[in-house]
């Protein structure tokens, strides 16, 4: 082994000194009981909540004038709500994979994220979820067609329609997410359970907790529970973006029907949802003190990860763009050229900005290891993700094959404000979780302490 | 294919504002419905109370519908009666329609048809097979009328001055004037209508005249020449036109466009495969010497762009009676070929002068056609030139100076609208103040009708007892098909007032006595025999035949009685004769632009305003929706300075008036064409302006007297910018090749020239065993070298599929629903590019990419090849659309159709779904008429014949472009088509296999003037 350098970059630490098993349980869950609500969460919630009123009146007066309201057309058929329900639920890629590939890969420091992230993710599902059915003519309808429930006329739904593909992939998803973030939030609970001091909150966490003791026999059971829900969660990192991605794919318009899409969409993904964690995570910190548990570390090691993602994106964007011109398609050639200088030429560009340039700045660990440098770059690579669904959507569909029907799409006022009232979903969504569940998982916090360090040199 | 960068200059076109149509009915909806709705807040029987018998019933039902009130909560329904026949009426099988023969007029012109009426009400007009003038075919506007019968808007009731009356109040009123007239032998009379042709009218006008001698009769129509040529385009194999749109306007272009395109393909096909040639006949050629690019000059095979102005010295330049050489080179160059190839045509070519050109040009024609010797061949000629041809300002001037002089007593105006389509030096409408009575009889409430004293309905001719003629002179006799909507009479009825004071007679009585005496020889001028020749038995048998069959033997080749209205006969120049100059051309012009006037394409003088599907119906060239444009020339823009979509202020000896431009490559330069028929004022929901703006696109504010179709000294200045509503965008075919062209002279030498022009993938491609079509394989040929871009088949298409009209702020989002569109684009150089056109309806693929991906099925593969779409099963996923290459899939992005207007309801086809919101559709091949010939031949224990079904779209083409069959029939029409060597299919490369293929389109150019055309994109 070769020794470091002095001069070497020493790695903050997964927790700062000085905590025990005590200060980590008082501080995590004193957010939730006891503490006093901080102002920032009342300000936060209020808005997210008024934010969430217009994403109800916007799809309150879509159910009663029709799709028609936003700016989607022939031959531009999906507009906003397929970008959006391809943005969110890439976003929801990190959480999975912070808490099923990295838990699988022994990474220690996932530990003090891995709970919100997975919040994020089954948030951010929720919000997706809601695109493929609003964006519907006849929700109504499709709310269970596309579902194969028996029924006396033997109709089922079409198995060789990928949106068919996308309700198992997604609704799989979030019911594996969801056990997953509970079976982990267990042992919290009753920790919550056992720490509250009214009534409610005790009845309210004890049967959350599902009786939980702590004995050794629920320990076991316990990592026997959660490792195979870690298995089953990981297949999903990679198949859910696979499938959606498929949605376009599979479809032989020029800029769709393209072999890299899997690949290319899954990076995407866990791209998007990298940034949109260290979203989270950098205001998170501060409004909670806890930078003690999310420290520099964590920062810089996302940060590295969004970085790597970042870079096999733009792989994917290279290629794209190569084999529009190397395929000697005529319209995979115009499609490229089109995005680069048709009319939508400043999406394309933007996000080249965005997706590309921009996370360059993390090969600097300067910028690595400043929160609100990290911020600046994530916020960007949150908008270069939505344009480059936008990209792929819209200038592709805009003008394919027959020049007679090419046109122009433009997001609405409703789009926006169903778009934008998603992200008051999510935040309100978001911060409820943070005030009511542990935002960090205490009992795996506390392996962190050096105590438990302690405990299992003692018992070797 | 060289490609022109024009979209350079193309605006985008982007914006919310704009007018909103059968949507907003609904919130605009009045009278009916919340009429029955304020009924229904009252208990039924309530009038009863005061009656002492049925006040006992009534307290019985008032219990019985306490006793049901909480079923029925609140929202009762209407009550609706189903009553059986007493007496079935014969034929009548509930649930088959039944088809009427009649006809109806345009600017007085017979345009025969069958119309479909589904247990009393029409629903469709499909054109009369055996009528010549038809040939089974019908333009936009006879498709169209079907719309306008049901307009909630037209005229509802005889109003004198705004009041409502009876029409025995209009009677009597009549009477009195009558009465008056009397004592001055009627000087103080006037008449006022389009041209006539109706017989019975004819003849109800001699009676007026010779009971009022001194009443005079005055013809006014804004847009129509009166016909007094016939041509024969079968016969002709060199066509030059002179400012002539034979093919898109006028109401014989539908016989016209069938003689023409079969010569067309006469030439193309004959010696390939032998399908549908005439070895004998070469295809035609067709020179357009045009200003306004129109759809006949996109058919040409060689146009020259000529200001409208220059079109007489074209013409002079053609019959060597010319200054000598023509100012441009290439138009000389142009004008010496197109005169040797007529010298070499003799009794073969045609030249045909246009509407829009003055007399001298039609002289020039005629001397022109007969020193060929094509009269007689090619063209017919009227014995009597109508007077109103020579100067056709002439009759209207001459009554608005007897109104302004006060000597107009009485004046009649039937069915035209001269206060908004009168030429604006005369100030009609100022003076038709200082006339003592005024009578307006009209279809809608109009600027005429408002300003007259008596506003009569007038009946729309599918509710109307008359007769009319058709351009070939054949007369048709005029049966309802439903008795009038609303208090509506026809013409006859009207003038009836005037000779018959107690005004009894109905328009049939009128009709049928005048045709019982033409039978019996005692009008001048008929001969009526049966088709073969002999007289019919009675009066009775011929007017049983003559309704059945749609028209009256042997009227056609008579033409002799009452060409137009047969007042003067017009001192028409000897043939060969030197035509006298017009003014306008003696003059050049001294400074400015040239305007020239055009009727709107969809909704000509403005009549049409208020009809949704002419509104909604893209016109030729521009795409543009919904609004009228001023057409210019790429240079005169670039001069000026001025973009797609700019507003400009027009002015015209001091007239001025607001068009948005379009710029239209191939129109001559130094010129704008200002069409006219917007810009109304008292019109229907649908006709009325959205923006202020739009209220000044008036042409006719700019149209004098002396300067009917052009004149020069326009000065156009930019104000401002518009949102022009188009249905496609892109002009350019992107060396795709939608369109496959070729002359006929290469396709000859090498007939697989088409198919290098594509890639078709082999048949192997699939690991998946074919399916076997054992039954019908339905299959579509369109031959886009007959194809004149008319789109009359997508308003074919709207009448027989329930399509809803979506509006000008829905169109410029891009969500029309035409199942069928007539694609556009140019090639070839900006200043005159090759224009094409290619009708687009559901290709419905084998490999269809549609189907695929919808999650619930809701569009599937028939047995028959059909691409199937199931509105009920249909979520509106979209994805159908999305991955469908032609784009031909529609959605009901909202409520689109119209449920709320009670008077579109008996419109409605009853064979196919009314789609809502949220459902996508498109076109099924008319599947409920394959439907119903599969029960026919089922009956009959035998399979459908080749011809049995025909979609609406194959039905009303004009040029017969679409036909449609079985493609397991190797004998059909549609597979001997698909076996020529210029046979495509449409993106072939994506291997969809659509089962809707093109023949290509074929040009015959002069080698003379062939420019070196770079070769055509290809693959190898």
């Amino acid at each position: 082994m070769i020794n470091p350098t002095p001069a070497t970059y020493e790695p903050a630490p997964l927790i700062e000194p000085g905590h025990t098993f005590g200060s980590i349980t008082d501080k995590i869950a004193g957010v939730v009981i006891g503490g006093r609500t901080p102002l920032t969460w009342f300000v936060v919630v209020s808005i997210g909540l008024m934010v969430m009123g217009m994403l109800g009146l916007a799809v309150t007066y879509l159910l009663l004038k029709g799709v028609g309201i936003w700016g989607v057309n022939i031959p531009v058929g999906w507009g906003f709500a397929i970008i959006n329900f391809v943005w969110w639920i890439g976003i929801g890629h990190a959480g999975t994979l912070i808490s099923a590939i990295l838990l699988l890969l022994k990474q220690g420091w996932r530990t003090s994220i891995n709970r919100f992230a997975e919040g994020m993710t089954i948030f951010a599902v929720m919000c997706a979820g809601l695109f493929p059915l609003i964006h519907t003519g006849r929700p109504w309808l499709a709310a269970y067609w596309l579902f194969p429930y028996p029924n006396s006329m033997s109709i089922w739904p079409q198995f060789r329609s990928p949106l068919i593909w996308d309700v198992f992939a997604v609704s799989t998803y979030f019911t594996v997410s969801l056990l997953f973030w509970y079976v982990g939030l267990i042992p919290d609970l009753a920790t919550l359970r056992d720490k509250a001091k009214k009534r409610p909150q005790q009845i309210i966490y004890g049967m959350l907790s599902l009786g939980w003791r702590g004995s050794a026999r629920h320990w076991q059971r316990y990592e026997h529970i959660y490792l195979l829900l870690a298995g089953l969660s990981t297949p999903l990192v990679l198949s859910v973006h696979t499938v959606v991605s498929f949605d376009f794919a599979i479809g032989i318009i020029p800029g769709w029907h393209a072999t890299i899409f899997p690949p290319y969409f899954v990076a995407g993904a866990i791209y998007a949802g990298f940034a949109m964690v260290l979203t989270l995570a950098i205001p998170l910190r501060k409004i909670y003190g806890m930078e003690d548990f999310i420290t520099l570390r964590h920062l810089e090691n996302m940060a590295k990860v969004t970085l790597v993602t970042g870079l096999i994106v733009a792989y994917g964007y290279i290629s794209e763009a190569f084999f529009g011109f190397y395929s000697a398609n005529k319209y995979e050639g115009f499609m490229i050229w089109n995005r680069m200088t048709g009319p939508y030429w400043y999406m394309y560009w933007t996000l080249i900005f965005c997706n590309i340039l921009t996370p360059q700045w993390l090969w600097i660990r300067k910028v690595r290891t400043t929160p609100m440098l990290i911020f600046a770059v994530v916020m960007v690579v949150n908008v270069g993700m939505w344009l480059e669904r936008f990209v792929i959507v819209v200038t592709s569909l805009h003008r394919d094959f027959l020049p007679s029907s090419w046109g122009m799409y433009y997001g609405t006022v409703w789009d926006w404000m169903t778009f934008v009232g998603t992200l008051g979903m999510f935040i309100t969504l978001f911060f409820l979780f943070i005030r009511f569940l542990p935002m960090i998982s205490i009992f795996e916090m506390r392996t962190m302490a050096p105590e438990a360090k302690l405990k299992e040199s003692e018992g070797h | 294919m060289s490609v022109m960068d024009f979209s350079a200059i193309r605006s985008r076109l982007a914006g919310s504002e704009g007018r909103l149509y059968w949507r907003s009915l609904g919130e605009l909806a009045d009278t009916a419905q919340f009429r029955e709705y304020l009924h229904r807040e009252f208990p039924e029987q309530a009038s009863q109370w005061n009656d002492p018998q049925g006040r006992r019933h009534f307290l019985k039902l008032m219990s019985a519908s306490l006793a049901l009130a909480g079923v029925s909560a609140c929202t009762k329904q209407p009550p609706e009666k189903i009553v059986p026949y007493v007496r079935q009426p014969e034929d009548l099988v509930p649930g088959r329609p039944l088809f009427f023969a009649t006809a109806i007029p345009f600017g007085g012109v017979a345009a025969p048809v069958l119309v479909e009426s589904h247990e009393g009400h029409p629903t469709k007009v499909e054109g009369n097979p055996q009528h010549p003038a038809s040939m089974g075919s019908t333009d936009t506007f006879t498709q169209a009328s079907i719309l306008t019968l049901y307009d909630p808007d037209r005229s509802q009731a005889v109003l004198y001055r705004g009041e409502f009356r009876g029409w025995g109040d209009f009677l009597s009123g009549v009477k009195n004037a009558v009465l008056d007239q009397q004592a001055t032998r009627g000087a103080g009379l006037r008449f006022l209508s389009e041209t006539i042709t109706s017989p019975t009218a004819l003849e109800q006008i001699s009676l007026i005249q010779r009971a009022f001698p001194q009443a005079k009769w005055h013809h006014w129509d804004p847009a129509i020449r009166t016909a007094d040529a016939v041509y024969h385009f079968d016969k002709a194999d060199i066509v030059v036109t002179l400012d002539a749109d034979f093919l898109g306007c006028g109401p014989a272009s539908v016989r016209y466009s069938r003689d023409f395109a079969a010569r067309r393909r006469a030439g193309a096909d004959a010696e390939h495969n032998g399908a549908e040639g005439d070895a004998a006949k070469p295809m035609n050629r067709l020179y357009a010497i045009e200003s306004t690019p129109s759809l006949t000059g996109a058919k040409a095979d060689h146009r020259l762009p000529l200001r409208a102005s220059e079109i007489e010295a074209a013409a002079r330049a053609l019959s060597g009676s010319g200054s000598g050489s023509f100012s441009n080179q290439d138009a000389q160059k142009f004008l010496d070929a197109v005169v040797k190839d007529l010298q070499a045509h003799r009794g073969t070519s045609l030249v045909v002068a246009g509407d829009y050109q003055p007399a001298a040009v039609h002289q020039l024609a005629r001397a022109l056609n007969q020193t060929l010797g094509n009269v007689g061949s090619t063209v017919t000629y009227a014995a009597a030139a109508p007077p109103e041809n020579a100067e056709p300002v002439a009759s209207l001037r001459e009554l608005t100076q007897a109104m302004d002089a006060g000597q107009v007593q009485v004046l009649v105006i039937l069915g035209s609208n001269p206060v908004f389509t009168a030429p604006a030096d005369l100030k009609f409408a100022e003076k038709l103040s200082k006339v003592g009575l005024s009578i307006a009889h009209t279809t809608h409430p109009d600027e005429t009708s408002s300003l007259c004293h008596w506003a009569v309905p007038e009946a729309h001719p599918l509710e109307s007892w008359g007769d009319a003629r058709a351009f070939d002179g054949t007369v048709t006799i005029m049966q309802p098909l439903i008795a009038p909507l609303y208090d509506g009479r026809t013409a006859i009825e009207v003038l009836a007032a005037f000779i018959d004071a107690q005004g009894g007679k109905s328009a049939h009585d009128l009709v049928r006595d005048y045709w019982t005496r033409a039978h019996a020889g005692q009008v001048a001028g008929w001969t009526i025999t049966d088709p073969t020749g002999q007289p019919f038995k009675s009066a009775d048998s011929m007017w049983r035949h003559v309704l059945h069959d749609g028209w009256v033997p042997g009227t056609g080749a008579q033409g002799s009685q009452g060409e137009g209205r047969g007042s003067t006969p017009a001192a028409v120049a000897a043939p060969g004769a030197a035509a006298p100059r017009t003014a306008d051309n003696a003059t050049p012009a001294t400074g400015g632009l040239e305007i020239i006037f055009r009727p709107d394409p969809t909704i000509w003088d403005g009549r049409f305003a208020n009809n949704g599907w002419l509104q909604e119906l893209p016109k030729p060239l521009t795409k543009i929706t919904w609004d009228p444009s001023a057409w210019i020339g790429l240079r005169t823009a670039e001069e000026h300075k001025l973009n797609d979509g700019d507003l400009i202020e027009l002015k015209f000896r001091g007239n001025t008036a607001t068009l948005p431009v379009a710029i239209v490559p191939g129109h001559p330069d130094g010129a704008v064409t200002a069409f006219f028929g917007y810009g109304r004022e008292r019109t229907g929901r649908v006709g009325q302006p959205a923006e202020d703006v739009a209220k000044a696109f008036n042409a006719y504010r700019l149209r004098t007297s002396d300067a009917l179709w052009f004149g020069s000294g326009l000065e156009i200045s930019k104000v401002g910018r518009y949102t022009l509503a188009r249905t496609q965008e892109h002009h350019l075919m992107e060396e795709r090749n939608p369109v496959r062209e070729a002359n006929i002279e290469e396709y000859r030498k090498d007939p697989e020239v088409i198919a290098h022009l594509g890639e078709k993938p082999p048949r192997t491609l699939t690991l998946i065993p074919e399916w076997e079509y054992t039954g019908y394989k339905w299959g579509m040929s369109i031959d886009l070298t007959a194809c004149t871009g008319c789109c009359t088949c997508t308003v074919a298409c709207n009448a027989e599929n329930n399509i809803p009209v979506v509006g000008k702020d829905q169109v410029n989002r891009g969500r029309e629903i035409h199942w069928i569109r007539v694609d556009h684009y140019f090639s070839g150089m900006v200043d005159n590019p090759e224009t094409f056109h290619q009708p687009v309806p559901c290709m419905q693929c084998e490999n269809a990419p549609c189907e695929l991906v919808c999650p619930v099925g809701a569009t599937t593969h028939s047995a028959e090849g059909l691409n199937d779409m199931v509105y009920n099963r249909c979520v509106g996923t979209r994805y159908c659309s999305n991955n469908c290459p032609y784009k031909v899939r529609r959605f009901n992005f909202l409520l689109y159709q119209d449920w709320n207007t009670s008077s579109l309801e008996p419109l409605r086809n009853p064979d196919v779904t009314v789609r809502s919101r949220g459902v996508m559709e498109k076109c099924t091949y008319c599947v409920q008429r394959i439907n119903y010939a599969r029960i026919d031949a089922k009956r009959e224990d035998r399979k459908i014949h080749d011809g049995e079904v025909v979609p609406a779209c194959a039905a009303a083409c004009p040029a017969d472009a679409i036909v449609f069959g079985d493609l397991n029939d190797p004998e059909s029409r549609v597979t001997r088509l698909k076996k020529l060597d210029r046979n495509y299919g449409l993106l072939e490369d994506l291997n969809t296999r659509p089962r809707t293929t093109y023949l290509a389109s074929l040009r015959n150019p002069n080698p003379e003037l062939e420019t070196a055309r770079p070769a055509a994109t290809s693959h190898d």
